[in-house]
């Protein structure tokens, strides 16, 4: 059977994706930019808008990191004000679970909900360092181990609150003067070491019933937690051989959990260069990864490997003889790449200095190649016949695009290669539904008191 | 002299309307509460009425007809969504007035918070405000289990350990305003340089950690959010009593009373100035507007009919903490003038029922005081929630001399 493709517009956040230098680069913060990018993803019928989160603003040896894009707006404010300005696209949310309290959480999904008649998904983050604690009440550390737990207990907790009204409360008779249909509306109780709340929720049951959860750890736990509850993966494995490997394995968890392969959909991060040709595209894509990898910017990324202060190294030579530094404090904070780089610096600083010397590379271009590459290059036809391929293949159930030019980068995507999926039969020419649920088809949670 | 100032209006929004049996007006949408479409009515007519701002009520609780707790009724609206999500879901369908919504102090992040609010500033093209508030019940705070607070018991408001109760909850507020002010300074405005020559985004002298340490929070900053177009955004809040006062004076641009005759009204106003030198904010305005529950209607005995059928309705009198106007929009006009020259700049106004109430202030009222003079004919051109309120840009606070 041939799978229907889903295409998601991922908002570019706080990396070096964005190429901020070009003349078309717009502002990340204005709502005219988000208002514009989401309009350009539901021109093309796109599935949903997403947007990450960042808590704290990313420092690199004690001093915030002013090389890429810094600044963002709140997510939830934006995804509420877009649904005023969108019809039928879906608003993802990465929410993090740790410096949140469920209720809250809870109450701003459901509302968000209710205020886009049902388009609302929420993308459950979790993290635990103390350099973001630093912004809020709860402040410090959370074990390691505690991670998963405390996010699968966040998580459960919220949708106790989503499930604490079943939806036909509300009778709203004038007449008798009824408003409810009981008088206890909203009623829970939760009580385990992360959480002790109980009360009644103030949110009538939205129309979705609860916000499409996504997932986007990728360590054992978090592909159980996934396997275990989550409607969609906000996934890193965007190549054939990776992603297919992935996939197998998430999926393969499913009936364990009693649940269906299509209960789950995998969606990659993915990026795109398009062209007039596959060799312009080519030429282009290469100059999008060297504008996106600065001189100054290939330092910073070396020196998170190494652990250390790398100022006036010519990124023009070879890569440093010497080994990273391995003890100590990481010097780059508030970053995801930290914690990838840090599973052993040694290994990999070798295996970057041998890749270099075989393909003869410098420092910089060591760097453009080992974090640039873009995930589709080409035609418009050679792209749409790639995802297409990958789709079948299983590969992935569609991709999260992300632009590296905000707001309109995502344009050309939509005017040539969604027009060729669409001729395929495998993208929708319109939206047939008016949720997220049913954009992602989806099963609608049942009615929980029943 | 105040007689010829105009005055300025807002108009809380909460619900059905502010009396409980509004949801069972004919012209009701009961069913719709919880839409989009209906908030966006909503404050489509506030701003055909040229109003200065809306405020979204809300709570981390049900409503409830009990002060202290949660009480059971079945024939009352209870529910409601988030705030400032309907504020930000309004934001690009307005274009002149001001979105203020609720935010509760004591249960929520002052870091989250502070870039919401700039968001919806972004959002609404410099309109935002929000409306501090906060809560003492204790099953409220169970919702969030971190903290326990004793009941409360009206009776014994004016001993001293309730009213220190009462103290750290508005001075915890104090420090959560202190915290979104900071930190909607913490990027000065020209921060972001995209310095093509030195690969230089943001220069980053130009973005401050704020380093609030208090009693409840320390916060570190900055802020993940760049300053809003405003600059700061306005800070409301509503008092009762002087500690609340307290919390005007040192923390709000805009101060909600609620007197019942123009002595209070009078009396209030100096409250709120005496608490504004203490604070020494000399040099810095704070509107003082009353607020005030409004029966509208053609005739004065047709307000007072509707009001006590209403009352019928709901099985009790309706009472409130503000005034209950009934009367016409001309009635109405007369008392607004006269309150005015007891140095108030404006009324927040409560419709009993919606959308009732609400289009014959836009429609009635308005009109009448622009008969007066007293209120603008249009809305300037390209403004601000400050700039209607005659409020100017405030300099950054940790931007050097």
């Amino acid at each position: 059977m041939t799978k229907q493709i889903h295409l998601a517009a991922h908002f570019p956040g706080v990396n070096n994706t964005t190429v901020w230098s070009d003349p078309a680069a717009g502002s990340h913060v204005e709502f005219d930019s988000f208002r514009r990018f989401a309009q350009i993803a539901e021109r093309g019928k796109f599935d949903f808008l997403f947007l990450a989160e960042g808590l704290r603003l990313r420092e690199q040896k004690g001093q915030i990191y002013d090389l890429d894009v810094v600044g963002r707006p709140d997510t939830f404010t934006v995804l509420a004000a877009l649904a005023g300005v969108t019809q039928r696209l879906g608003l993802t949310g990465t929410i993090n679970s740790t410096f949140n309290e469920p209720y809250e959480v809870a109450r701003q999904f459901a509302s968000l909900d209710h205020l886009s008649e049902g388009r609302a998904a929420w993308n459950v983050v979790t993290s635990w360092d103390q350099f973001t604690g630093e912004n809020f009440r709860r402040g410090g550390y959370l074990a390691q181990g505690d991670r998963y737990e405390r996010a699968r207990t966040f998580l459960r907790t919220t949708t106790e609150l989503f499930d604490s009204w079943n939806g036909v409360e509300i009778l709203a008779d004038q007449e008798q003067g009824r408003f409810l249909d009981t008088d206890r509306p909203g009623t829970f109780r939760h009580q385990d070491r992360f959480f002790d709340i109980e009360g009644q929720f103030n949110v009538p049951r939205s129309p979705q019933g609860r916000p499409v959860i996504f997932q986007a750890g990728d360590s054992e736990e978090g592909r159980e937690f996934a396997a275990s509850g989550a409607d969609a993966i906000f996934s890193r494995y965007a190549t054939r051989k990776e992603g297919k490997a992935f996939y197998d394995d998430v999926k393969g968890r499913l009936p364990k959990y009693g649940r269906e392969r299509d209960d789950l959909l995998i969606l990659p991060a993915a990026s795109f260069v398009l062209g007039d040709t596959d060799a312009e595209a080519e030429e282009l894509a290469h100059q999008v990864r060297r504008a996106q990898v600065s001189p100054q910017t290939a330092i910073n990324f070396i020196e998170q490997l190494w652990n250390t202060d790398l100022s006036g190294f010519d990124v023009d030579g070879p890569l440093p003889s010497f080994d990273p530094v391995v003890e100590g404090e990481a010097i780059a904070k508030g970053r995801a790449s930290v914690r990838q780089l840090a599973k052993d610096p040694i290994a990999l600083a070798n295996e970057w200095r041998d890749k270099a010397e075989v393909e003869k590379l410098s420092a910089r271009d060591l760097v453009i190649e080992v974090t640039g590459r873009q995930t589709f290059v080409g035609s418009a036809s050679t792209i749409a016949e790639t995802i297409n391929q990958f789709v079948q293949e299983d590969v992935s159930d569609g991709f999260i695009l992300v632009p590296h030019i905000t707001p309109d980068g995502l344009g050309p995507f939509v005017d040539t290669v969604v027009p060729l999926l669409q001729e395929r039969g495998v993208f929708r020419t319109d939206y047939e539904g008016t949720t997220l649920r049913d954009h992602l088809g989806l099963k609608y949670p049942g009615d929980p008191q029943a | 002299m105040t007689g010829n100032t105009p005055l300025h209006l807002g108009v809380a929004l909460d619900g059905a309307g502010w009396h409980p049996a509004a949801w069972r007006q004919a012209d009701a949408r009961p069913k719709e509460l919880f839409s989009p479409r209906y908030w966006a009515d909503l404050v489509t007519e506030a701003e055909a009425g040229l109003l200065d701002l809306v405020t979204i009520e809300d709570a981390l609780n049900l409503q409830s007809d009990e002060f202290a707790e949660q009480d059971a009724r079945a024939d009352r609206v209870r529910g409601r969504l988030d705030a400032v999500l309907i504020a930000a879901r309004v934001a690009p369908l307005t274009r002149h007035i001001g979105l203020v919504p609720t935010v509760i102090a004591t249960h929520t992040e002052p870091f989250h918070i502070s870039k919401a609010i700039a968001t919806l500033d972004y959002a609404a093209t410099g309109r935002a405000g929000v409306r501090v508030q906060v809560a003492a019940r204790n099953d409220t705070a169970k919702h969030f289990g971190r903290r326990e607070f004793p009941p409360i018991d009206l009776a014994r408001i004016n001993e001293p350990e309730v009213q220190q109760l009462v103290a750290d909850h508005f001075d915890e507020a104090a420090d959560y305003v202190q915290v979104l002010r900071r930190l909607w300074d913490s990027w000065e405005d020209d921060a972001e340089i995209r310095d093509v020559a030195t690969g230089r985004f943001v220069d980053r002298d130009k973005l401050h950690y704020i380093d609030f340490d208090g009693r409840w929070f320390s916060v570190k900053g900055p802020s993940i959010t760049p300053r809003p177009p405003q600059g700061q955004p306005l800070v409301a809040a509503l008092g009762h009593a002087d500690i609340p006062y307290r919390l005007i004076g040192r923390a709000a641009d805009l101060g909600f009373v609620t007197p019942h005759d123009a002595e209070q009204a009078a009396d209030l106003v100096a409250r709120i100035d005496e608490q504004r030198h203490t604070a020494g904010r000399q040099d810095e305005k704070i509107h003082v507007w009353a607020d005030l529950v409004v029966v509208l209607d053609d005739t004065e005995q047709a307000a007072r009919d509707r009001l006590a059928a209403l009352d019928e309705l709901a099985g009790t009198e309706y009472t409130s903490d503000a005034k209950i106007f009934t009367g016409t929009p001309a009635q109405l006009a007369d008392l607004l003038v006269q309150w005015q020259a007891q140095g108030l700049s404006g009324y927040r106004l409560r419709p009993a029922t919606l959308p009732h109430d609400l289009q014959r202030i836009t429609r009635g009222l308005v009109p009448e005081l622009q008969r007066r003079g007293l209120f603008r004919t249009e809305y300037p051109q390209s403004g601000t929630l400050r700039g209607l309120l005659e409020l100017d840009r405030p300099a950054n606070r940790y931007v050097r001399a």
